[in-house]
């Protein structure tokens, strides 16, 4: 770090170190670390730019923002992943947690996007949440899904009456940004629903903290076994809905996702839909706003 | 000044931040309030219910964008894309100023997503300053910079907060939102005269004013906004007023949130410690006068 801050480049010196300890993962205790990643004492390292007062060391005043990061930022990634958590158990959840954040720390203004590489991380290093990484994964992409179908831009829709003018093998229809569609190996939804009806009795009876927890430990929702489900994860009126989806829905919604004609899309349902079935889903689809024109 | 370049020259009153749990009360209610403040950051994903909510808001009161996450006092460069968001929101709003903090918070692209103190360094005022007025060209609104609550010094620093706060706002020719109770917290754990900071600013730059509560731990206060605002706080604040004028105040709520009723009379105490600078007020205008 330079003795004297009379630049930028020398205010940037200075931000890199105080960042570097104040996201380095906390010790026991929820403590700072006695040592910074290079072994060096931290008391040595906060002691070069910050100064002790009459209350604390200089190692203490850093402590304070070191804290202060990761109880914010442990804090959003609880609130963003309840069905991680309640898959994973607390210890396992507050491990990957840290791990995750250590290794993706926030790269965007808004705390909303802290979890957009989650299922990534959780793929990239299955020892977190092993044995459990394949549910783990859809848990995480499940729960990223509706962090986009709460506040993710909409455009315009595309109506019935627009549909029935397009020329099937030319016209390539959007699907609403807002809209995640997931082929998942769980029933991922009835599993998240079910830990969040959880979560509100137990806020609801917060009033009797002690029989609360106790309660919790009892009430453990049960981790989902293995059913292949298609889901789309969206937003109607601004609330948040899952829908179930047959295969071959799922199936032309994806391709037309990907850039598809429809004329594609619709020979992407497969053998065995009927036409009545594809008019159908389409009109539904329709009336719920997920088809778009594409950007 | 109740209304002055850098607030857009409005005369709000008292507001208190517009808040999750309040939502359904405010929208089913319509209570009277003087205006609300937004975390602009809430607001800049694009769509869903929290534009939706917005814009009922938008249609029955008054709005000011404050942001948590410009990080004026960073080496980076501003972020295009959340200039081009927040740029987008005050369309969307027409908020009269916009405020963000007097900070940093990131580097190098990674976010800490707090508001850290800067050194108070000659170098670090220019660089702040010229962003801030980057910022403000790019968002052609009137822009102000609040003082944080700081729980560590430098010993690079050159100058006292206050001096450093003047420097940066004197070179970018920008507003001040004066959190009463963050100097009182940093006062606190620094060891000096909050009557001192209060007096050695550039009064007619303050055109906004922030009030909260905080926390007393034993060897440092935290500026937590999760209780009511504290005697020595309110005392600063009346002394703010008779300093600035009796400006647009806003009380920050943030944690442990309590009813809206709750909050909103809380805020409206405040009018019990402007009675002074009310009474004064060509004084006071004379002043800033002379000052500016």
């Amino acid at each position: 770090m330079p003795a004297r801050l009379d630049s930028t480049r020398a205010l940037r010196a200075f931000q890199r170190r105080m960042k570097d300890a104040v996201v380095r993962p906390l010790a026991a205790g929820d403590r700072m670390q006695r040592r910074g990643r290079d072994g060096r004492p931290m008391a040595e390292v906060a002691a070069e730019f910050i100064k002790p007062n009459d209350r604390l060391t200089a190692f203490e005043r850093l402590e304070i923002y070191n804290r202060m990061y990761w109880f914010r930022i442990i804090d959003c990634f609880y609130d963003d992943c309840p069905g991680l958590r309640a898959a994973l158990g607390e210890r396992k959840f507050a491990r990957l947690a840290v791990a995750y954040l250590a290794k993706h720390p926030s790269r965007s203004f808004t705390l909303r996007n802290l979890c957009s590489r989650l299922e990534h991380f959780i793929r990239a290093e299955p020892r977190w949440t092993a044995p459990r990484t394949a549910l783990a994964r859809e848990i995480a992409r499940f729960e990223w899904a509706q962090t986009v179908a709460f506040d993710e831009a909409a455009r315009p829709v595309l109506g019935p009456a627009e549909l029935g003018r397009a020329q099937p093998a030319r016209l390539r229809l959007g699907l609403q940004p807002y809209v995640t569609l997931l082929a998942l190996g769980h029933p991922i939804d009835t599993y998240v629903i079910a830990v969040k009806k959880r979560d509100t009795l137990r806020a609801e009876a917060s009033n009797a903290p002690a029989a609360t927890r106790h309660a919790a430990r009892r009430h453990r929702v049960p981790r989902p076994r293995r059913e292949r489900i298609w889901v789309a994860v969206h937003r109607v009126d601004n609330r948040l809905y899952y829908k179930r989806l047959e295969a071959p829905a799922f199936r032309i919604l994806a391709a037309l996702r990907d850039g598809q004609t429809l004329a594609r899309a619709v020979a992407a349902a497969g053998r065995g839909v009927t036409a009545e079935q594809v008019q159908g889903w389409f009109a539904l689809w329709a009336e719920l706003g997920w088809l778009c024109r594409r950007k | 000044m109740p209304a002055n370049a850098f607030n857009g020259r409005t005369d709000y009153g008292i507001g208190i931040g517009l808040r999750v749990p309040h939502y359904a009360h405010i929208l089913e209610q319509k209570p009277v309030v003087g205006w609300f403040e937004i975390i602009s950051e809430n607001f800049m994903g694009g769509g869903g219910r929290p534009l939706e909510v917005l814009d009922r808001i938008l249609e029955q009161y008054r709005v000011v964008q404050h942001g948590v996450s410009l990080y004026l006092g960073s080496a980076d460069r501003p972020d295009r894309e959340h200039l081009r968001r927040l740029k987008a929101l005050v369309k969307r709003t027409r908020t009269p100023w916009l405020s963000d903090h007097l900070c940093w918070g990131s580097v190098d692209g990674t976010y800490t997503h707090d508001l850290l103190p800067m050194p108070y360094t000659r170098a670090a005022a220019k660089h702040t300053a010229a962003k801030i007025r980057q910022v403000r060209d790019y968002l052609e609104v009137p822009l102000c910079v609040e003082n944080v609550s700081s729980y560590a010094e430098f010993h690079a620093s050159e100058m006292t907060e206050w001096e450093f706060l003047t420097e940066v706002v004197e070179q970018a020719d920008c507003g001040i939102l004066l959190d009463v109770n963050n100097i009182y917290v940093s006062s606190k754990n620094h060891g000096f005269n909050p009557y001192d900071y209060l007096d050695g600013i550039p009064h007619h730059r303050v055109g906004q004013m922030h009030i909260a509560g905080h926390t007393k731990f034993e060897k440092y206060l935290l500026d937590t906004h999760d209780h009511p605002v504290l005697d020595p706080v309110w005392q600063l604040y009346a002394h703010a007023t008779r300093r600035c004028g009796v400006t647009a105040t806003l009380l920050e709520w943030d944690d442990r949130i309590p009813s809206f009723d709750e909050v909103h009379d809380e805020a409206l105490k405040a009018n019990h410690f402007i009675a002074g600078a009310k009474a004064a007020p060509k004084k006071i205008a004379a002043a800033h006068a002379r000052a500016s």
